[in-house]
């Protein structure tokens, strides 16, 4: 197992909301009381079905309730085994999947008030990710500047698979938010479910599901790429969260032979999209979605011909690996160092402003 | 380095284009309001025949949705995958920094320095007024 | 002089006029009249009124504009007029013969399938399989067809397998990617069922009218996002074939995935492989792990070939998918063409050559001289 360096700084671990009651003290009078008067007993996605293998690791699982429901708990299996110094919370409550606008602005204010008080003031090696309302933009942008203030708040929290492509321009006010704040914009796996979960419909399994978040995340990269964000917004650091990473340098090519012969199309796109990667993107390490063997993986790093694109995380509590395992075993410790520690210090502006 | 007639300048009028072949590389010659250019009649990429492509104007943009639209007539798109050249420098546009196809320098000569020079140059029985265009490679 | 540099390209005229296959070319029609004699009169009338739409809007033309028309090579064209593709005197100029083809695959594009009146996909499709053998096969030996089925009707689809699968001139059954519903959905399973008796692989084909967002986030706005996509079609397609446990329940079908490349192919079956396991419980009809269905039951053209640079890590990504998996093709006479003088740029043993080019379309296609 390779050793992880001190002071790791984990890019992704999932605090539960234990119940919709945890939420009420956040709500407005109105909000609150629509939940009991129209018995909203839950927002939990289907993307993590709650007693699914994946969704939690089995020594993980709480006696009763939900997993990582509160900072002590995460503290002992999340923090402490790693030796991790930092961590950022992205809370994956089903917020985007509302399609009233004003439901989901109000759950995402509580969700992002709870997170400050029952985690960040009491973990001090919590970061987080501000959850938006991706419904309405202009209400997201509001959130966005009522929460940026404080920095613990690293990064916007947006999920691969929302209602239309993330690169469209409607989209780009929260990017110019983004920017303004010094937060990175954090695309995670997931679905709204407005659109069916493939490209192709509608799957039966589970597994179509998640395993397709992949390929998810490479026409999302693919529309932010083409539609020019990166040369509107030169300066956005976008960090792809479980989306696996291996699947990145063959993307790479087959993009980027099309960009030769389609310019024309997309004329604002003066650099190749290996080269917006290598300078704008990031990727969570978690889930390893990589060859058994190190000599391929290790190939395959050199496909991606950057050691500044992988942010070490845990993806906790979802099981990726077993025991302390997360880092591949083999890697050069000067790699796993970048990871751990380097590359997400470089990719979090705000992280260095709230290191003690 | 030697020179070689290869058409009449009348024979390519202004937007046109001719292939011919020069000690056995196919040129791809074409007129840009009165000035001639060659390019090797084959696509850095995988070899199409550029004398095929469709020729256009230049489109830039400083930002996503400001097109710039520049340059007509002097862009070359390979008939194959659609990759651009500057018709005057074989420049690229897809990756200018590393790719680039093989231009020739075509001059106008007239027929009489052709003829009478020291150059070597193919036979052709013209009248002394036409003009001729020359590649030298 | 001004320093050229260009990508190094082999002479085209000493280039290996080693015999190649193409896994994928595409006859055209002319017009609709091509169809007459085997469309009935209800149907010729029936599309002169209504057309033939697929679940996209437009009347004419695809869902988002091509970069050149009919997205065919602009030196394609038959001297003798017409679409590109649609002179087989022209096709057997400009590539049959000048690129040793000794095995041509037609995928007939533009053929119905898709189309929303199912009787009319249906119509359209066996017209298709008459063009292919009157038009094509009949002609040039070296010529193969494709069943064109309507695969959104899988009985309809099953019933046109089974009228051909004892012509040795049709070698597959033809879907595209962009269907209805995933791939290995129980909807299209009449389908693979045929296949697997008659011997034929299925291929899938980058494209479709399933009415389907283009990506799962949604319809994005350009023509290279929704080339670029076919990647992800092919993906998601593929999940679900294994995940359904159509390669488990027939395990001598085989499929053939056209014209999406096929780089992407190694991180799909390690991402398959790692999930698997996690959420085994979910898929007890499965038996085998996801990626051992892809070492044994798919194939891949070789067009659009991937081109990393430096060209050599191309070569990891063949060893990890297995030599023996890929089958040539040009995808003449579109745009994307690959020319099998310049497609593979890379160190190949003599051994892995001949597969690649050739080989492993003899031992996926019935009756071509494995």
């Amino acid at each position: 197992m390779s050793l992880l360096p001190a002071g790791a700084i984990d890019c992704d671990i999932h605090p539960s909301v234990p119940s919709i009651q945890a939420l009420m003290p956040y709500l407005e009078d109105h909000w609150r009381e629509q939940v009991i008067i129209r018995g909203i007993d839950e927002l939990n996605s289907i993307s993590y079905p709650l007693n699914s293998p994946l969704t939690c690791r089995a020594d993980w699982k709480a006696a009763s309730g939900r997993p990582a429901a509160s900072p002590e708990v995460v503290a002992r299996q999340a923090l402490d085994p790693f030796g991790t110094s930092i961590a950022i919370a992205n809370c994956l409550y089903g917020i985007q999947l509302l399609f009233s606008e004003d439901m989901a602005a109000a759950f995402a204010r509580a969700v992002n008030d709870w997170m400050v008080k029952e985690w960040l003031d009491r973990e001090p090696r919590l970061r987080a990710s501000i959850v938006v309302p991706t419904q309405n933009v202009e209400m997201a942008v509001d959130e966005i500047n009522r929460c940026a203030a404080d920095k613990r708040f690293v990064q916007i929290l947006l999920l691969v698979m929302g209602d239309t492509p993330l690169g469209r321009r409607h989209h780009w006010p929260i990017y110019a938010a983004a920017e303004k704040h010094g937060l990175a914009v954090g695309i995670h796996a997931g679905s709204a479910y407005h659109n069916p979960p493939t490209p192709v419909g509608w799957p039966s399994y589970y597994t179509e599901d998640y395993v397709g978040q992949a390929q998810a995340f490479q026409t999302q990269l693919t529309s932010m790429i083409c539609e020019g964000v990166f040369t509107k917004f030169p300066h956005l650091k976008v960090v792809l969260l479980e989306s696996g990473f291996t699947w990145l340098p063959a993307h790479l090519w087959r993009l980027t032979k099309y960009w030769r012969g389609l310019r024309m199309e997309i004329p604002w796109v003066d650099r190749s999209p290996g080269d917006i990667v290598r300078s704008n993107v990031r990727l969570s390490l978690q889930p390893v979605d990589g060859p058994p063997d190190l000599a391929s993986l290790m190939k395959l790093f050199d496909h991606m011909q950057s050691d500044e694109l992988l942010l070490f995380s845990t993806d906790y509590p979802h099981y990726q690996f077993d025991g302390t395992a997360a880092i591949p075993d083999g890697l050069p410790a000067d790699l796993v160092r970048k990871i751990a520690i380097d590359n997400p210090r470089a990719t979090y502006a705000r992280l260095l402003e709230t290191v003690g | 380095m030697s020179r070689h007639v290869v058409a009449t300048a009348h024979e390519i009028p202004e937007g046109g284009r001719k292939l011919v072949t020069v000690r056995g590389r196919p040129i791809a010659i074409f007129n840009l309001k009165g000035a001639y250019f060659g390019l090797l009649n084959r696509c850095p990429h995988q070899g199409g025949p550029m004398c095929e492509g469709l020729i256009t104007g230049l489109r830039e943009a400083p930002m996503p949705g400001e097109y710039v639209y520049s340059r007509a007539g002097e862009i070359l798109r390979c008939p194959w995958h659609g990759w651009e050249f500057d018709i005057k420098t074989g420049q690229s546009y897809c990756d200018p920094e590393r790719i680039r196809t093989r231009s020739y320098p075509v001059e106008v000569a007239s027929g009489q320095a052709v003829v009478e020079g020291p150059y070597v140059a193919e036979t052709i029985p013209v009248s002394v007024e036409e003009h001729y265009l020359v590649v030298e490679m | 002089m001004n320093e050229v540099r260009t990508q190094p390209i082999p002479d085209a005229t000493v280039a290996s006029k080693v015999a190649v296959a193409d896994g994928d070319i595409h006859p055209a029609r002319q017009g609709a009249k091509d169809f007459h004699p085997w469309l009935s009169q209800r149907w010729q009338a029936h599309l002169d009124e209504y057309g033939s739409p697929g679940r996209q809007g437009w009347q004419v033309g695809p869902a988002y504009p091509k970069s050149q028309p009919n997205a065919s090579r602009r030196d394609a064209y038959p001297p003798e007029g017409g679409r590109p593709g649609s002179s087989l005197g022209f096709m057997q100029e400009q590539h049959l013969d000048t690129n040793n083809v000794a095995l041509g695959i037609l995928n007939p594009l533009g053929s119905g399938q898709g189309v929303q009146n199912p009787d009319l996909s249906a119509a359209l499709c066996h017209a298709t399989n008459e063009w292919q053998l009157a038009e094509w096969t009949s002609k040039d030996s070296r010529l193969r067809a494709s069943v064109v089925v309507p695969y959104e009707d899988a009985v309809a689809s099953a019933a046109e397998i089974r009228r051909y699968a004892g012509n040795p001139a049709f070698v597959q059954v033809l879907m595209l990617s962009r269907t209805a519903e995933p791939l290995g959905s129980r909807k299209y399973w009449p389908i693979y069922e045929a296949a697997a008796e008659a011997g034929m692989p299925v291929g899938v084909h980058a494209f479709g009218y399933g009415g389907n967002p283009v990506t799962p986030a949604g319809w994005p706005s350009y023509y290279i996002e929704e080339m670029t996509g076919h990647s992800q079609c092919q993906q998601a397609g593929l999940t679900s074939l294994i995940v359904e446990g159509v390669f488990e329940r027939w395990p001598t079908l085989k499929t053939v995935m056209i014209e999406a490349g096929f780089a992407w192919a190694p991180s799909l079956a390690w991402r398959l492989d790692k999930h698997f396991k996690t959420l085994r419980s979910e898929m007890p009809h499965l038996k085998r792990l996801p990626s051992e269905y892809l070492r044994t039951q798919v194939w891949w053209t070789t067009q659009p070939m991937e081109e990393p640079e430096p060209r050599a890590h191309l070569l990891d990504t063949i060893e990890w998918l297995g030599w023996d998996r890929l089958i040539f093709a040009t995808d003449y006479p579109h745009w994307d063409f690959d020319d099998p003088a310049h497609a593979l740029p890379v160190r190949a043993t003599e051994e892995q050559r001949r597969a690649f080019f050739l080989g492993n379309a003899r031992n996926v296609y019935r009756g071509c001289g494995a």
